[in-house]
């Protein structure tokens, strides 16, 4: 293997002795098609077409008054097929699977939103799924579970660990080691051992690359800053990427949960809870103990929901690039509520993470600055989920009177 | 002794030797101890401990229950480090340490290692870390004379088994096929021809791990192997018919080793 994807000191290649030549094909299909100007062609042809990409950049006229401070724009990744940023990785590496001959994808899920999109791709490719979900979110998550089996994906409820995302990430890697010569692994976010954390970044980075086109021609200028919210951190290092080189404040935001100083959160960089360690094959900030268990994590929104980072994030983080904050569960509700409520615009509980923070910094901006928010992804197709956390009672009753008419 | 040394001594008595697998904590500390007792007794050649971690990603259903009962219990890493150093110098057969790299990374790969050597343990296997992130670990355990024990699969080549024996000490790990640990593995003529490829790339013994059931299995890999491995039945065994199970479990799968007086002695004081 040429490189073992260090940034920094984060990164590596982490991995059991039977996973080497899997990864190994990987890493060389990766270099081959990102120095393939076909390949991209052909990406940028799909995303065109099955997708609605480029995605629009949406000014926020009523926050912008509503806060008195820098204009706000909104990158508009919810308008992507099955609703979010993800189907930009999925996709991409859908068509590489393809290249490789593979017949069978795999993928983990927390919330269902990775799940989805890789069963949809995987209906549109014509390959055999099968999705790892933690007990725990195939009990939340129903929607997206019906939807996954309706897309023709064997969905798999993982009952070990703590029954969520990271314990679905281990569960896939355990599939891949028995099933690696028909099979690639559609890791969704930024993480895990090298190529991954570098190729769903490249594969994210279209989400950038417009945005910074977009705000040149529709205000003439960069933006002061940027927001994104950040789980495993795949939404974030999309956008941020074309802006590393400019004059441009990069802003990740994490889940506080209930509070950085409750324990109850999933902020690895923003908290002064997470230490550097190797887990999932990689070697990033974690949230561990002392002995290098890793800890619970809570957040109200799934996809934030992640003991690890990006070892990319972590690289930025330390080098200053990337300034990292944290919203809570009750502000990210708030903001959510002032979105939908100004804009029309429903985001992802996930997404409204880097609205909240967005919030708190616009009044303190010039007119003459613009800020973008990237929107990763739509909060309506999670009603079940997103009405429990406004617990609106109107739902609530509709629900019982459901439940109440399938077990009569 | 250095532990090829010992093996080597071992094989001159018996052609196969067995080597058992357990997770330290589980069911508990103290029962821990008893199983390698029983182990021993049974006439076990060398163990692998297990210190338990949250994300044991190589390892099948069975050991990844055992490790997540193990913390929710206590286990912790000094706890652990404690229980090895007491078996090591209670029984007189080597003991390696099995973990996953992080518990050295947090722990200081160094002071790790040295505690290791200190504690009366022979080696490590860390299934997650490739030479190529190991340097400071394979550096230490060179200087404390530890024997880092490097993994064959099905899908190494020839080449890079050449590159992983060049770091490897005291025997290298084969696994026997495809998938995590505790799955049904076919003892066939494939087996057979990936041993013959592990054994002409190094001249350490040769230990065959996961899926070794019964004695057939450890029948087939005589003089093609130095080690069988059994990791999973027995910790299946204890927690559906108890520790005192194991022993005719361990003595059923090698005669040779029934009949054998070494492996039982206890070291004295």
């Amino acid at each position: 293997m040429l490189s073992r994807g260090y940034y920094g000191e984060f990164g590596g290649v982490f991995i059991p002795e039977i996973l080497t030549t899997t990864f190994d094909e990987l890493a060389e299909a990766f270099e081959k098609v990102k120095s393939d100007p076909g390949f991209w062609q052909e990406y940028s042809h799909i995303m065109s077409t099955y997708s609605c990409r480029p995605t629009p950049l949406s000014f926020a006229e009523n926050l912008t008054r509503h806060f008195g401070g820098a204009h706000i724009y909104i990158k508009r990744e919810d308008l992507n097929h099955t609703g979010a940023h993800k189907a930009n990785n999925v996709m991409g590496q859908g068509l590489l699977a393809k290249r490789m001959g593979k017949s069978r994808v795999i993928a983990e899920t927390g919330a269902g939103q990775h799940g989805v999109a890789t069963a949809t791709m995987a209906a549109r490719f014509g390959f055999k799924c099968t999705v790892y979900m933690g007990e725990m979110d195939v009990e939340r998550q129903r929607p997206n579970v019906f939807w996954m089996e309706r897309l023709g994906a064997e969905v798999i409820p993982v009952i070990d660990g703590t029954r969520i995302l990271k314990d679905a990430i281990n569960e896939a890697f355990r599939d891949w080691v028995t099933n690696m010569d028909d099979t690639h692994y559609v890791l969704g976010t930024a993480c895990g051992p090298h190529p991954f954390p570098e190729m769903v970044s490249y594969f994210q980075s279209i989400i950038g690359k417009e945005a910074r086109e977009q705000s040149l021609k529709n205000e003439g200028k960069l933006p002061a800053r940027v927001y994104a919210c950040v789980g495993g951190g795949s939404n974030a290092l999309g956008i941020f990427s074309a802006f590393l080189d400019d004059r441009v404040e990069l802003v990740g935001v994490e889940a506080a949960g209930e509070g950085l100083d409750t324990g109850r959160h999933a902020s690895r960089l923003a908290s002064n809870d997470g230490s550097v360690g190797v887990a999932q094959g990689y070697k990033t900030y974690f949230l561990q103990d002392r002995d290098g268990q890793m800890k619970e994590t809570h957040s109200v929104a799934a996809g934030l929901d992640y003991v690890g980072i990006s070892p990319i994030l972590a690289w930025h983080r330390e080098k200053g690039r990337i300034r990292f904050e944290a919203a809570t569960d009750s502000e990210v509700l708030d903001a959510m509520s002032l979105t939908i409520k100004k804009e029309g615009l429903i985001p992802a509980l996930e997404s409204a993470h880097a609205f909240a923070q967005a919030f708190k910094e616009a009044p303190d901006l010039s007119a003459d600055d613009i800020i973008l928010i990237n929107q990763s992804g739509r909060g309506d197709k999670d009603i079940f989920t997103i009405a429990e956390a406004f617990e609106d009672p109107g739902w609530k009753a509709f629900i019982q009177k459901k439940g109440n008419e399938y077990g009569a | 002794m250095a532990l090829e040394m010992v093996l080597r001594n071992k094989l001159k008595e018996k052609d196969i030797l067995l080597m058992t697998h357990i997770v330290l904590g589980y069911p508990s500390l103290e029962d821990s101890f008893r199983i390698v007792e029983t182990m021993v007794d049974s006439g076990v050649d060398l163990m692998e401990l297990q210190i338990p971690f949250s994300e044991p990603i190589a390892d099948g259903p069975v050991i990844v229950r055992a490790n997540q009962r193990a913390l929710e219990r206590g286990a912790t890493v000094e706890a652990c480090l404690d229980l090895a150093e007491r078996v090591a110098r209670e029984f007189d057969i080597p003991f390696l340490i099995m973990t996953y790299y992080n518990i050295l990374f947090c722990y200081g790969v160094r002071d790790f290692v040295s505690d290791m050597a200190k504690r009366g343990l022979q080696g490590a296997i860390i299934p997650d870390l490739p030479p190529e992130e190991g340097h400071d670990y394979l550096e230490a355990m060179q200087t404390h004379d530890l024997a880092p024990i490097l993994i064959f699969s099905p899908t190494t080549s020839g080449m890079r088994m050449k590159y992983l024996e060049s770091f490897g000490r005291g025997f290298i790990y084969c696994v026997a096929r495809k998938g995590v640990t505790g799955a049904d593995t076919r003892f066939s003529t494939g087996l057979d021809s990936y041993l013959a490829g592990c054994r002409k790339a190094s001249s350490l013994p040769l230990a065959v791990g996961f899926g070794i059931k019964e004695r057939a299995n450890v029948d087939f890999l005589r003089g093609k192997a130095d080690i069988a491995v059994i990791g999973t039945e027995t910790i299946r065994l204890v927690e559906e018919q108890g520790i005192s199970s194991v022993g005719g479990f361990i003595r059923g799968l090698s005669p040779v080793t029934a009949n054998s007086p070494g492996g039982v002695e206890a070291k004295g004081k």
